[in-house]
């Protein structure tokens, strides 16, 4: 009875991940809209454009191999499973200790990989960019990443989320240098990680400020649509990330009542909501970045997660 | 002095060694000001917890000093020195950011290094924010070397500065009249530079010390 | 018969194997047999070595009456030998399973097949040697059978170039060792490696040993700097004889160091793991970076090589600080960890150079800028050379992924070393270990991408074919263990654990029995992984949206010109070549590392002819370290030259003073 429980909530966390993320994108386009005086697009329109995606017929290039065709579901797996991983509203979920953050990290790396695959897959200069620039991103916005880890695991004890969660809500935690500057690189990293200003244009088609929609620029129909929703899900699962680590009031270990239940979905909305509107603002007040400014602002990353990775080294003797 | 107030007092800190980094970052001049206010406005802050923890009311008066002078008066007059300079160009660097970020982390970790040694046996928060203190007057330091724009070199010897007074008040107790000298000697100093550089303006017709390199006969 | 009598016995038939392969020259079917015979005594080797480590029995010498008169041939079988022989054994196996299928290809085969088996068995004699002078002939015997395959193609210039540079190196590697087993033998002469270990030396001569050992077997491994011979030979070998020495080879330098400096000289100082420490991470973001410039495939893998070796050696270094301080648990999780990367990329870097040599067989280029669009013409090879470059990339849920996983707690128990230098050392070198993990995943993505997909550059790429079912059967056994080691990674911790007792004391917790095959490092708590689990939720999950999207979406597919918004080029030529896709790394991190330039001569409007770009590179080892000393050597040699012109006279004055020296010498000391 126990087990079929523990299943249960493990496959709502599941679910619950797939069908919020669409609405996260809608609701950040929204607040963006709203920012620049215009109306905006309906909170559902993502959904509406999943569906179409769906309905439509794929249209795949003459040279396109299995690879291109499979790539999206691996992609779109890798990341729903990423996203699973990570605690929305409860942590101890019964495979929670099957992947901790590294093993997040290194799942969204893997995707990352598949993706830019499918860049060069169909031999245009388009995927080239796309994926030579991604490629470029990634190898400075993952050490960042792992630093962070490296920064929380030391304080928490453990790479494990729900331990990392349990540790932020004990009162052991106090208030350190260190995680500060952990927090500051992890939204540098988010902000690179999910093609969002300043780094990438999530709106745009113009080849010189493009690189994630130049590597899916030949992808059409379901296999768009796939990788759209891989990407809403990866958003979230930064958000959730931050909201978890940094904000992890409201969370309940899977043996609590439904009413606990139901209080920790909604304080998990009101995070949710939180962190689009302060991402839209954060949007909507700067400017994206030339290309090779974008090294610069990850290398500061990678600065400020080291240097709070060795504050704690250091700090820990005494 | 419980858990609570040290760490506060080291999120200050750490935040002021942040704030260097973050003006390393910067390339330009406007927002190097900007950045340099706010160093200002955290120094006054972490001077003013120091002084409700450790029960020093003098310690308000230097806060509310480095407040007035170098978070408001001090960026408003460079702003206008820059204004009427009509430098408000890109900040050029010496080396690249990559290779002066990487430097800075060192001088971090060495400074960390040194003054744990050295200070063993201490009170740990004052070691730390010693130890903190000490890596914003050696990155202060680094921007000076690593900057050819004389304005930025001004702003990099006031982040010193920064570095002594957080040392200053960690240390439990500054005398005032101390203080009051210190921020009468960096205003004169100001100015004098103030001074200087519109008389080097007038002459060279810019302020860039690359060229004062050059007219000297050494390249760069 | 004990394990290590039948291991001896495939030594020896190895042996002669090499001399009826003289015998058969150009025989017709000389080849394939050869190959067979060198499978099937691999196939021997990898059995009871690994016969010897799961049943954790207890070490095994024998001593024949060879070699030396007073000190005969030491041969010695215990859990760090077994686990290097099973590694040997299994690569040397594929390796010689492929060539079964390309070996008749060969040009001159009378260069290549008696050489072979002798590598082979030097690779194993090496690992199996219990003195110190069986190990060096062994050793020399490895590096010279590998000289002689390296320069199997000599008439090319560059191959040439390759093999002295090598020949160079390997003298210097065993110059290093003979001084660093002379050390520890003392001056009694014990050459045997039991008296040397019960030798107790002063801290000052271990740290020279240390250092030598570091040199000499770090130069084979290929540590910077003095990796500079990897790249030029490992390239020039025929492929399987490049799987080899990348694979096996240098694993074998990564044992010599281990018996060297964990078995031998006893207990560590602190500063030696902070020494290994610096320069594993050095080592490992040096090596991917040049292999990213790479255009060449093979050369890029050689290159990728010196990477894996910096991250092995990161966790012996690891091991290394934690056994000075007496941490035993952490070190044998470091221990472990750098053992497993060193069983993970055997096989994947294997997989990959016999990969690149079935491409280069079928379409003659090794350059990637000539191929393209691989994956239509030789599918097979695409999908395992696929699953090389996922594995080597540290994606979960395969191998590369858990020996990396395992490095990083590693790192992650280090705030419990007391040192200052440790302290800091370890989170930095974290950062190098992440970078480089980050940089060959985009090396790999480079590698396949330019290779396999797109549109082929030039006839040869479109004119492939798939390779042979044996290449094909080596690279799916290679890519199988990949997969399994991935997703059982318990077996494999735990067939180490036997080496982590005998050389740090401890060993990790038993990883077999847990729930679900998870694997738990330290403590349940801590960290755990689980790659079944991953595996299939990511399967089921993919299956699931497939599902979903086939009952539910529409299924129409059409075939179209690319969209390339709306200006497709036909011409391949327009497509990113290997170098444009490294561009924006080289430009971020190359101006440091290897002091890039870039040069762009533009003609002016008007004038018809190419605009062109002129990129250079340099090796800073090659600069500042081969380059002085050789021109200090040529200088010195040109100085002595004189010497070869003197006459009788001369020479015989020479031999008189020499004599009356040495008397002198021996009246003054005595």
């Amino acid at each position: 009875m126990v087990v079929i429980r523990d299943f249960a909530v493990q496959g709502a966390q599941m679910l619950i991940v797939l069908a919020l993320a669409p609405l996260l994108t809608g609701f950040v386009r929204k607040v963006k809209a709203r920012m620049l005086a215009r109306q905006g697009p309906p909170l559902v329109q993502p959904y509406r454009e999943l569906i179409r995606l769906m309905r439509k017929e794929v249209v795949l290039a003459d040279n396109a191999s299995w690879l291109f065709r499979v790539i999206p579901y691996m992609v779109f797996a890798g990341t729903w499973v990423a996203a699973a991983l990570v605690p929305t509203f409860a942590t101890g979920l019964i495979f929670s200790w099957s992947a901790d953050l590294i093993a997040v990290t290194a799942l969204l790396g893997s995707a990352r990989f598949f993706v830019a695959l499918a860049g060069m897959d169909i031999g245009t200069s388009f995927g080239g960019i796309g994926s030579s620039r991604e490629a470029m991103i990634a190898t400075l916005a993952e050490p960042a990443m792992i630093m962070v880890v490296f920064t929380l695991a030391l304080l928490a004890g453990s790479t494990q989320l729900s331990e990392l969660a349990g540790f932020m809500l004990s009162p052991a935690v106090g208030l350190r240098v260190s995680l500060a500057l952990a927090l500051i690189a992890l939204i540098m990293v988010a902000l690179a990680e999910n093609g969002r200003i300043p780094v990438d244009n999530p709106a745009t088609h113009l080849e010189l400020t493009m690189v994630h929609e130049a590597m899916i620029l030949e992808y059409s129909g379901r296999h768009l649509a796939m990788i759209e929703f891989a990407g809403s899900l990866k958003l979230l699962l930064y958000v959730s990330l931050i909201a978890c680590v940094f904000a992890p009031w409201g969370l309940v270990s899977p043996r609590a009542g439904v009413l606990a239940f139901i209080g920790a979905a909604v304080a998990y909305l009101g995070k949710l909501a939180a962190g689009g509107f302060l991402l839209a603002l954060f949007e909507t007040g700067i400017a994206k970045m030339r290309v090779f400014r974008v090294p610069d602002f990850l290398g500061a990353a990678l600065m400020v997660s080291l240097l709070g990775a060795l504050l704690l080294f250091v700090s820990r003797s005494l | 002095m419980d858990g609570f107030q040290l760490d506060v007092a080291h999120l200050f800190a750490g935040g002021l060694v942040l704030l260097s980094f973050i003006m390393l970052y910067q390339d330009r001049l406007y927002a190097l000001l900007n950045a340099f206010a706010l160093q200002a406005v955290v120094l006054s802050l972490s001077v003013a917890w120091q002084a409700w923890i450790q029960g020093a009311p003098h310690l308000f008066i230097s806060a509310a000093i480095a407040l007035v002078f170098k978070a408001f008066i001090i960026p408003i007059a460079l702003h206008r020195i820059i204004a009427e300079l009509g430098i408000h160009r890109e900040v050029e660097t010496v080396a690249g950011l990559g290779p002066t970020m990487l430097f800075g982390i060192g001088l971090v970790a060495l400074s960390m290094v040194v003054m744990l040694h050295v200070t063993a046996g201490g009170d740990p928060l004052a070691r730390e924010d010693i130890a903190f203190a000490l890596s914003v007057v050696l990155l202060g330091l680094l921007m000076m070397i690593t900057r050819s724009n004389a304005v930025s070199q001004v702003v990099g010897f006031m982040s010193i500065e920064n570095g002594l007074i957080l040392a200053a008040a960690g240390a439990k107790g500054m005398p005032l009249v101390v203080e009051i000298s210190v921020a009468f000697s960096v205003l004169v100093a100001l100015i004098v530079i103030g001074v200087f550089l519109f008389r080097i303006r007038e002459r060279f017709d810019t302020v860039d010390v690359g060229v004062f390199d050059r007219l000297q006969g050494q390249r760069r | 018969m004990t394990t290590l009598a039948t291991l001896l016995l495939s030594v020896g038939a190895l042996l002669a194997v090499a001399v009826l392969s003289l015998a058969a020259g150009r025989a017709r079917h000389a080849g394939e047999i050869v190959y067979a015979a060198c499978l099937a005594l691999s196939a021997v080797g990898l059995v009871a070595a690994l016969t010897h480590l799961i049943a954790a029995a207890a070490p095994a010498e024998i001593v024949l009456p060879l070699g030396l008169p007073w000190t005969g041939a030491h041969f010695r079988l215990d859990a760090l030998s077994a686990f290097f022989l099973a590694l040997v054994s299994l690569s040397s196996g594929a390796a010689s399973l492929y060539a079964i299928g390309h070996g008749g290809e060969e040009p001159e085969p009378e260069r290549v097949l008696p050489f072979y088996p002798i590598f082979l068995a030097g690779m194993n004699l090496v690992v199996l040697a219990g003195d110190a002078f069986t190990f060096l002939l062994s050793w020399e015997v490895m590096s010279l059978s590998s000289w002689a395959l390296v320069m199997a193609h000599h008439r090319e210039k560059e191959n040439a170039h390759a093999g002295y540079v090598y020949l160079v190196m390997a003298s210097f590697s065993a110059l290093t060792l003979l001084l660093a087993f002379g050390f520890m033998a003392g001056a009694d002469g014990a050459y045997a490696f039991d008296s040397m270990r019960a030798h107790m030396a002063t801290a000052s001569s271990t740290g020279l040993v240390l250092a030598l050992a570091l040199i000499g077997a770090g130069s084979k491994a290929g540590l910077a700097p003095l990796h500079v011979w990897l790249p030029l030979a490992h390239p020039a070998a025929p492929s399987h004889v490049s799987a080899l020495m990348s694979g096996a080879m240098t694993k074998v330098a990564v044992y010599a160091f281990i018996r060297i400096v964990f078995d031998l000289i006893g207990p560590p100082s602190w500063w030696w793991g902070a020494l290994v420490l610096a320069i594993g991470g050095i080592t490992a973001a040096l090596g991917v970076l040049y292999a990213l410039m790479q255009h060449d495939l093979k050369r890029l893998l050689a290159y990728h090589t010196v990477e894996n070796i910096g991250i092995i050696f990161i966790g012996l270094g690891l091991a290394l600080a934690f056994q000075a301080y007496g941490i035993g648990a952490a070190a044998a999780l470091a221990l472990t960890a750098g053992l497993l990367h060193a069983f993970n990329h055997s096989v994947f870097k294997s997989l990959l150079f016999l990969g690149s040599g079935a491409v280069l067989s079928k379409t003659g280029a090794r350059d990637m800028e000539l191929l393209g669009g691989l994956i239509h013409r030789m599918p097979q090879t695409a999908f395992l050379f696929l699953v090389g470059c996922a594995a080597i990339s540290a994606l979960p849920p395969l191998n590369g992924f858990v020996s990396e996983w395992l490095t990083l707690q590693a790192i992650l128990l280090s705030p419990q070393l007391p040192s200052w230098g440790l302290k800091l050392l370890a989170p930095a070198v974290g950062a190098l270990l992440a970078l480089s993990a980050a940089l060959a995943a985009a090396c790999f993505v480079k590698a396949y991408g330019v290779t396999f997909l797109g549109r082929s550059r030039t006839l040869a790429a479109e004119s492939a074919h798939e390779t042979d079912r044996f290449s094909l059967a080596a690279m799916s056994l290679l890519a199988a263990i990949c997969f399994i080691a991935g997703i059982v990674p318990s077996l494999f911790i735990d067939a180490l654990a036997p080496v982590a007792r005998s050389l740090v004391g401890d060993r990790m917790p038993a990883q077999f029995g847990l729930a679900w095959l998870t694997i738990v490092p330290i403590a349940e708590s801590r960290s755990s992984y689980n790659g079944m689990l991953v595996f299939l939720f990511v399967t089921a999950s993919g299956c699931l949206a497939a599902w979903v999207i086939h009952r539910f979406a529409s299924h129409a597919v059409r075939r179209a010109p690319a969209w390339d918004c709306g200006f497709p080029d036909p011409s391949p030529a327009t497509q990113y070549t290997a170098a444009s896709f490294s561009q924006p790394i080289r430009r971020v991190y190359g101006a440091y590392v290897f002091l890039a330039r870039e040069q762009v001569d533009m003609p002016a409007p008007g004038e018809l002819r190419p605009a062109r770009i002129h990129v250079e590179l340099r090796d800073l080892a090659w600069d500042w370290i081969y380059a002085p000393i050789t021109r200090a050597v040529s200088y010195v040699a040109d100085r002595l030259n004189p010497l070869q012109f003197r006459t009788i006279r001369q020479y015989l004055s020479f031999v008189f003073f020499a004599l009356v020296a040495l008397l002198t010498g021996l009246a003054v000391w005595s």
